[in-house]
């Protein structure tokens, strides 16, 4: 290539430039042109183009000699009418498409200089084709025909340019190398300004096109791999293959080349051909063929024989025919070098080959699309759907065309509603981009514009909640024949299950599922699993705190859904609409769950979560899916009047985490809000008194309700970071969650409230409102402050004076773990931490490792992050309207 | 951007970019270092233009003059700026 460059005299070299220069300046000018302003130049490009179509043809053979003109007169037709067609009421400036529900709007730009190669074969139809392609989409195009059609091509270019600037096209739109050499080619090819290559010809040509760097459009040789199945209308296929192979003698390059021919129907499809003025050529005068059109040296076919009529090639070969054959038949045995016939041959030489089997015939096809047509165009005449489609599967073709002639066919727009073109792209085993006909998008930077989404939110809860003292009445509404409950030893001893029992309905069946571990551990659950199937359940009521729950809910699932892997249901994933494992959906049992919680924290009673323990890794394994929401929650607090005072204070804990980390998740909306902000408030003022009054009816009530609206608001809007972290460290040292959680919070308050390293994505927040929605709640509680820094202080400040007042251990040091065994536990724990699935995506700042460590550090280190800026304020409620303008969500 | 009370001031007419374009080339030799053209009337340049304002790009660095461009719109600014030029202009709005 740089050879050829080095070649260029100075003068060439200037030449070559101005002609650059104009087209460069044309693109320039074109790009303020409007969608109007060039489909009004189109439209008379296209009649020019029409009304010259034989005088082009006539200048293309005068010039090639090749082909035949009154197809090339065709060709120039379908070049401007029938692309024109497909073209005319297509968007190619500006917006082109929109996608209103998607929020996209695809806008076109045009790529400004595009050097065009063109071949010898159709050498004019295709300087129309693209120069309507160009001033279509706002192009300049620097054409290099083949050297021996460069008069013919330069000539369609004027004609076009002629027209194209008489009606408003930019002067130099279209320019057209004079005697074009393969230097000038590759000085070109090489040339800053041109955007794009396409190059329309030979392998050389195209391979040229890919070396050079630029992007490009290559369209290349094919063989065309023809299978007449058994099946086949052996009339219509032979007419339809004469048709197309006899086409400007041959020369389209989507032609056929070798028909595989059914043994049933081959002597008739011969004869058929023979009928129609096919000579059929016997051993001898296949042989003598291939070794003339053929040259045995490369291989390929001889440019002699290129675009020749049958009878002169037959005169040139030495065989006698009949002065109106109109093609010429070689029956081949096989495909390759040693059967020169089956490459491709543009011109009317059809092998033909004779095939056992469909198998057979289509292994044969495979070959001859691999020597030399893969990605180009292949044929099918079948009429059964079945070999159709076989056909389509493992010919690598661009076009697969079922029915019609190749050539035409594949031109599309004709025989089929493929696009017109004159370029057939042939995909990466032709070397080339595209596998489509090469079109208008083609020529154009298609730009997105992408607007900002919101995904569909929601608010997914339990069918039925029913709450306050004596709740559990509600049970004698669900009917049942066989009802487990599934709760602990410690709750059956207490006599809640015998409660539980009474408000049934008379005529249920029960069976009482104890549960005798702390956590779900997966024996466990499948044991209690064996309950269920035999007493043929249709109903399980869960008493118990979050374990009981959760194991009820992992029951249900497996009791359903056999197949689940809980294994692989627990993998980590980033948005639950988007996960790549799916929950089952197939039911092969139903059954109605009915959570009734016996403690104030977890909110299970409402949640679509279940967490596990894995004893084998020693961490928590958490199942998220809402179709694990229990059917129905009773939230009755007298099971809760008994509560011990650690856990009223750890679970109460847990109930306010998950309240602030739905409230300033990202994922929270102002149905979250609601409920989320109705339980911090509860949880702040009936917490100690439940803690410090066991016996306090009201406060337990209270707290009960709290519990359950936290988990609402965390149940559609997810956790964040402070579970992250209680989960890694609960698991590892054995703290229950709720006081894990606790060692956390206020440090994970004051770590969300200020300015994140990383933000979280998040389409659903138009801010970082993380800060002032803590504000918000200190405002809610009534802790004073002027500035939102002020009000976080509190916040953090009041959250502590509350976990002091539950007797809530303040650091991990006062747990009695050594500061040389927690350094050691901390790298594992940040991992376990960061691979959490409770802070993502939800938590509004996206943790890095360092910040993990450091906050586990904090939690270490314990009490004391802030004073209060200011204890001695009033409450300042703010009203619903100043919030929603400070909390822009959702 | 400050601009000299002395600069040349020339209204570039839509309909007759190439001819006043000419007329700028032309006060070049005497326009004291500047010289200020106003596309505000312009909605859009053609071949002949946009070569005129290369020219004239051309014939302001050999003067050291410097060619203030004001009213220029977005579409023709894009055009300059695929020609390259916008560097050999500035750019009032």
């Amino acid at each position: 290539m740089k050879e050829n460059v080095s070649s260029l005299t100075e003068e060439r070299i200037a030449y070559l430039e101005g002609l650059l220069s104009q087209a460069r300046t044309a693109a320039a000018v074109f790009t303020q042109y409007t969608q109007e302003d060039v489909d009004r130049i189109v439209k008379p490009m296209v009649s020019a183009g029409m009304e010259q179509a034989q005088h082009l043809a006539c200048l293309a053979i005068e010039e090639t000699k090749l082909g035949v003109l009154e197809d090339k007169a065709i060709k120039n037709m379908v070049a401007t009418e029938f692309v024109y067609n497909y073209v005319k009421d297509k968007r190619t400036v500006g917006p082109i498409r929109e996608f209103p529900e998607r929020g996209l709007v695809e806008v076109a730009e045009p790529i400004g200089v595009i050097f065009s190669l063109t071949p010898i074969t159709n050498p004019t139809a295709t300087v129309l084709f693209k120069c309507i392609m160009a001033i279509k989409t706002r192009n300049a195009v620097v054409f290099s025909p083949h050297p021996k059609a460069w008069r013919c091509c330069y000539e369609a270019a004027r004609i076009m340019l002629e027209t194209a600037v008489k009606h408003g096209a930019p002067e130099g739109v279209f320019v057209c190398v004079e005697s074009p050499t393969l230097a000038d080619n590759a000085y070109l090819m090489a040339h800053k300004d041109v955007g794009l290559i396409d190059a329309t010809g030979g392998q050389g040509v195209v391979k040229a096109a890919y070396s050079s760097g630029k992007p490009a459009l290559g369209v290349g040789p094919g063989n065309t791999p023809v299978y007449m199945e058994k099946t086949a209308d052996v009339d219509m296929a032979v007419v339809d293959i004469i048709t197309s192979k006899t086409f400007d003698n041959g020369t389209i390059c989507a032609s056929e080349q070798t028909v595989v021919i059914d043994d049933a129907i081959y002597d008739s499809a011969l004869a058929k051909f023979a009928e129609l003025g096919a000579h059929i050529c016997d051993e001898r005068e296949t042989e003598l063929l291939g070794r003339t059109v053929i040259d045995p040296a490369t291989g390929f076919m001889r440019p002699i024989a290129v675009g020749q009529k049958a009878t002169d090639i037959a005169r040139v070969v030495g065989l006698s025919v009949k002065p109106n054959t109109k093609l010429l038949i070689a029956p081949i045995q096989g495909v390759g070098r040693e059967h020169p016939l089956s490459v491709e041959k543009l011109f009317p030489v059809l092998a033909v080959y004779r095939a056992k089997s469909v198998d057979e015939a289509l292994r044969v096809c495979v070959d001859v699309n691999h020597a030399g047509g893969i990605g180009h165009t292949s044929v099918v005449f079948s009429r059964d759907e079945g070999v159709i489609r076989k056909f389509g599967e493992v010919i690598n073709t661009g076009r697969i065309i079922v029915n019609s002639p190749g050539s035409i066919g594949a031109i599309g727009g004709v025989y089929n509603d493929m696009v017109p073109t004159l370029s057939f792209g042939c995909g990466t085993g032709g070397g080339n981009s595209t596998t489509d006909n090469v079109n208008v998008y083609h020529y154009l930077n298609i730009k997105r514009l992408a607007r900002r989404t919101q995904a569909p939110m929601w608010f997914r809860v339990p069918n039925q909640i029913y709450f306050n003292m004596n709740a559990v009445e509600n049970l004698r509404q669900f009917p049942s024949r066989s009802t487990i409950i599934v709760t602990n030893p410690v709750l059956e001893h207490a006599g809640h299950v015998e409660i539980v029992r009474r408000n049934l309905p008379p005529q249920t069946h029960v069976h009482v599922s104890v549960i005798p571990e702390a956590e779900p551990e997966v024996n466990t659950v499948m044991q209690a699993l064996e309950a269920l199937h035999f007493y043929k359940a249709d109903q399980i009521i869960a008493l118990g705190g979050g374990s009981v729950i959760d194991a009820a809910k992992i029951m249900k699932l497996k009791y359903e859904s056999p197949q689940a892997d809980l294994e692989e249901l627990g993998a980590p994933f980033l948005d639950i609409r988007k996960r790549v494992v799916q929950y089952p959906t197939e039911k092969t049992n139903r059954l109605q769950l009915i959570a009734i919680p016996t403690t104030s924290g977890t909110g299970s009673e409402v949640t679509p979560f279940a967490v596990l323990f894995d004893k084998e890794r020693g961490r928590k394994v958490t199942l998220a899916d809402y179709s694990l929401t229990p059917d129905v929650a009773i939230v009755d607090p007298q099971f809760v009047m008994s509560m011990p005072k650690v856990l009223t204070a750890d679970t109460g804990i847990d109930c306010l985490t998950h309240a602030f980390e739905a409230g300033v998740s990202v994922y929270a909306s102002p149905f979250t809000d609601a409920n989320a902000m109705q339980a911090i408030r509860l949880g702040f003022k009936y917490l100690p008194i439940a803690y410090e009054h066991p016996d306090d009816e009201e406060a337990r009530t209270m707290m009960h309700n709290a519990a359950c609206l936290a988990a609402l608001a965390f149940s559609n809007a997810s956790v964040g970071v402070n579970h992250a972290l209680a989960h890694a460290f609960g698991a590892r040292f054995g703290v229950a969650h709720g006081r894990a959680n606790a060692l956390m919070l206020p440090h994970v308050i004051a770590y969300n409230a200020s300015v994140p390293t990383k933000f979280m994505p998040s389409p659903h927040q138009r801010a970082y409102v993380a800060h002032k929605k803590y504000a918000t709640v200190a405002d809610l509680l009534g802790l004073g402050g002027h500035t939102i820094e002020e009000k976080v202080k509190n916040l953090v400040a009041a959250t502590e004076r509350l976990l002091d007042r539950l007797d809530i251990p303040r650091s991990i040091a006062d747990l009695g773990i050594s500061k040389e065994t927690f350094e050691r536990a901390v790298p594992d724990l940040v991992k376990i931490a960061f691979d959490d699935p409770s802070w993502r995506p939800t938590n509004p700042r996206m943790p890095l490792l360092s910040e993990l460590a450091e906050l586990f550090w904090k939690a270490y280190e314990g009490r004391g992050l802030v004073n209060a800026a200011r204890t001695s304020e009033q409450p300042t409620v703010k009203d619903d309207h100043a919030y929603a303008n400070e909390c822009p969500v959702a | 951007m400050h601009m000299p009370m002395n600069a040349p001031w020339l209204k570039i007419e839509g309909d007759s970019v190439g001819r006043t374009l000419q007329e700028a080339l032309a006060k070049l030799n005497g326009a004291g270092g500047e010289v200020l053209l106003d596309f505000s009337a312009v909605h859009r340049i053609d071949p002949s233009a946009l070569r005129a304002m290369e020219n004239l790009a051309k014939s302001a660095d050999d003067k050291a003059t410097k060619v203030v461009l004001r009213g220029v719109n977005v579409d023709i600014y894009k055009v300059l700026k695929l020609m390259k030029l916008t560097r050999r202009f500035s750019f009032l709005t």
